[in-house]
């Protein structure tokens, strides 16, 4: 332990030992930032579920009170049902669009894909305020191109933000958001190959496709559960294009369309405090238990490999 | 023999289809840009009943006079939006940046006790999904009578788990121990090994999570939207949303709303996009940091 000849040789590891407090202070400006407004957050919001305010009790402690209503709350439940759709749906699209556009801009050098790359990339760099905004106009009869188009072929266009029709308004807008992204996240990820391993295996008789697939896919799984963890917590606290679409939805966003709105509208419209942490809460819990589950189960298909 | 003759064939027939694929998908991603931009030269009244149809030129050429009318309109408030998303964006943007710096360095490089439960709960904190913690936050910012001040949207964006978590990842690889060491015996101290050592290696994780950070704020609604009802205080995000929302509800008066919005948009969106083409070399590689473990 007290070796001399260690001591010398791992001089930074005797003082840091020494001085434990160092790594602590790198630390601790953002620890404060962590403790004020993710702890204390989560344990205020905790704190108020457990309370409800009634207009002629004033606020009484209720326990699990609000937990109970809320997963027997019809609303919450359909918004929950909402997003777990939304992301079984949108999250396969996505990530075919990502990799396919990866996949064939890995493939080729040429000005085409260097310019195609950009332009894929774009809308991450724009809001999705503004984002849902563009895509608002263009699905309107009025503003966008479908009702010009679909008279060519004599056809009423379709409401886009009809009730029946805005899950996939909806699904394009966020697919046109973040595909750029993703795909430079799995873009980077496929230039980190070692191109040697494409050389032999084309000796081995391997064409294109097979390299595409058998190689390069597998050896980037990793890139892929990252980008499947984003998208995954990016869908269920669904908010901003909801939102931002709902004033010309002519009602076909409720005001329960997703936990996030149910929220939001409960605390800023309704005043319900108490039970819009609730619904705050549950939702957080819920989603960290779906990413944890999904790490998990990944991390085991893997044998192992964190 | 055969196969030497097949490898081109084969090179090139996927070429064709690779082209036409990506010919669809720069038209599909550039097309909400393209109609943004047609729509910011049309007057009111070509924006509903336009000559060119929706994603051509209108007769009139009118982009000089809706820029002009945004500037006057009710004070030139939608450039005070602008100027407080940029005000936000690179206080919090480089705010989280510095902190995210500090401590992914703390937990590469020093071996302090409690260090890997801290940097556990760290890595499922990522797993919170931020705008839950929204309404908390505002309950709570309310209480200290912090709601509807600039620092309601700057502080909680400070915060930036993934960051610390990126900056770990790559000082852990990036910054050698025995340069440290290395200064550590010349007598320097802690902050200055880290000022001068270590932090040139950190600069490509340190501009991709900048980048990060300043997108995250820039884009950022729900929070603003949330903290905020001083119209004066608001980023444009939230500006341009409530103007959506206003001409949705009052169609006659709203017409001459819908130019500004159009307009709006597209020069809320001309900052970040410059930013990234001229930044292209630096966020590329970057952004593929978080999967290299």
């Amino acid at each position: 332990m007290t070796n001399p000849a260690a001591v010398l040789r791992a001089p930074s590891r005797r003082r840091n030992l020494r001085r434990p407090w160092i790594g602590w202070l790198f630390i601790a400006p953002f620890g404060v930032i962590f403790l004020v407004f993710l702890v204390a957050p989560l344990v205020y919001a905790f704190y108020l579920s457990l309370f409800s305010k009634g207009l002629a009790t004033g606020t009484t402690f209720s326990g699990a009170g609000n937990y109970v209503k809320a997963f027997t709350d019809p609303e919450f439940l359909s918004g929950i049902w909402f997003v777990i759709r939304f992301a079984v749906i949108l999250i396969p699209i996505q990530m075919a669009v990502s990799l396919a556009a990866a996949l064939v801009l890995d493939a080729l050098t040429t000005r085409l894909s260097r310019f195609a790359r950009l332009a894929i990339f774009v809308p991450y760099a724009i809001p999705a305020v503004v984002g849902t905004l563009m895509w608002g106009f263009l699905y309107s009869p009025t503003f966008g191109p479908l009702t010009d188009l679909f008279k060519v072929v004599n056809q009423s266009a379709p409401e886009i933000l009809s009730s029946g029709n805005i899950f996939g308004g909806l699904l394009n807008i966020v697919v046109w958001q973040w595909a750029g992204y993703y795909m430079i996240i799995i873009y980077a990820a496929l230039r980190g190959i070692d191109p040697s391993i494409y050389e032999a295996a084309r000796i081995d008789g391997a064409g294109p496709r097979q390299i595409a697939f058998r190689i390069k896919v597998p050896m980037i799984s990793s890139a892929m559960a990252l980008i499947l963890v984003f998208a995954l917590i990016g869908t269920l606290q669904f908010f901003t294009e909801p939102q931002v679409l709902r004033p010309i939805s002519n009602g076909s966003i409720t005001s329960s369309f997703t936990p996030n709105i149910y929220a939001f509208d409960l605390a800023f419209r309704f005043s319900q405090f108490n039970y819009a942490s609730t619904i705050s809460f549950s939702l957080g819990i819920v989603v960290f238990i779906a990413v944890y589950i999904f790490l998990f189960a990944s991390r085991k298909r893997r044998g192992g490999l964190s | 023999m055969t196969t030497i003759t097949r490898i081109p064939t084969a090179k090139k027939r996927p070429n064709i289809t690779a082209h036409v694929f990506l010919v669809a998908l720069i038209i599909y991603f550039l097309l909400p840009l393209w109609w943004l931009f047609v729509a910011s030269t049309k007057d009111p009244q070509g924006l509903f009943t336009g000559t060119g149809g929706a994603l051509w030129f209108d007769k009139n050429f009118n982009l000089l006079a809706n820029i002009q009318e945004l500037i006057t309109y009710k004070g030139g408030i939608y450039f005070r939006w602008l100027g407080n998303s940029a005000l936000y964006s690179l206080l919090g943007g480089v705010g989280a940046t510095i902190l995210a710096v500090l401590a992914g360095y703390g937990f590469a490089k020093f071996p302090f006790r409690g260090r890997d439960f801290s940097f556990a709960v760290l890595l499922g904190s990522v797993m919170v999904p931020l705008t839950a913690l929204v309404i908390p936050t505002f309950m709570l910012m309310s209480q200290l009578h912090l709601t509807n001040t600039i620092w309601a949207v700057i502080l909680p964006s400070l915060l930036s788990p993934f960051g610390v978590y990126l900056m770990r990842v790559y000082a852990a690889d990036a910054v050698p121990d025995e340069l440290l060491d290395a200064a550590r015996v010349d007598g320097s101290g802690e902050l200055r090994t880290f000022l001068t050592v270590a932090l040139p290696l950190m600069r490509p994780a340190v501009v991709t999570v900048l980048l990060l950070s300043v997108v995250g704020t820039w884009n950022n609604y729900f929070l603003p939207l949330a903290v905020l009802s001083d119209q004066n205080l608001y980023p444009v995000t939230v500006g341009l949303g409530g103007w959506q929302a206003l001409a949705a509800s009052n169609n006659g008066g709203g017409t001459s709303l819908y130019t500004l919005i159009v307009v709006g948009s597209l020069i809320s969106i001309i900052p970040l996009v410059i930013a990234f083409l001229s930044l292209q070399k630096y966020w590329q590689g970057g952004l593929s940091l978080g999967a290299l473990k």
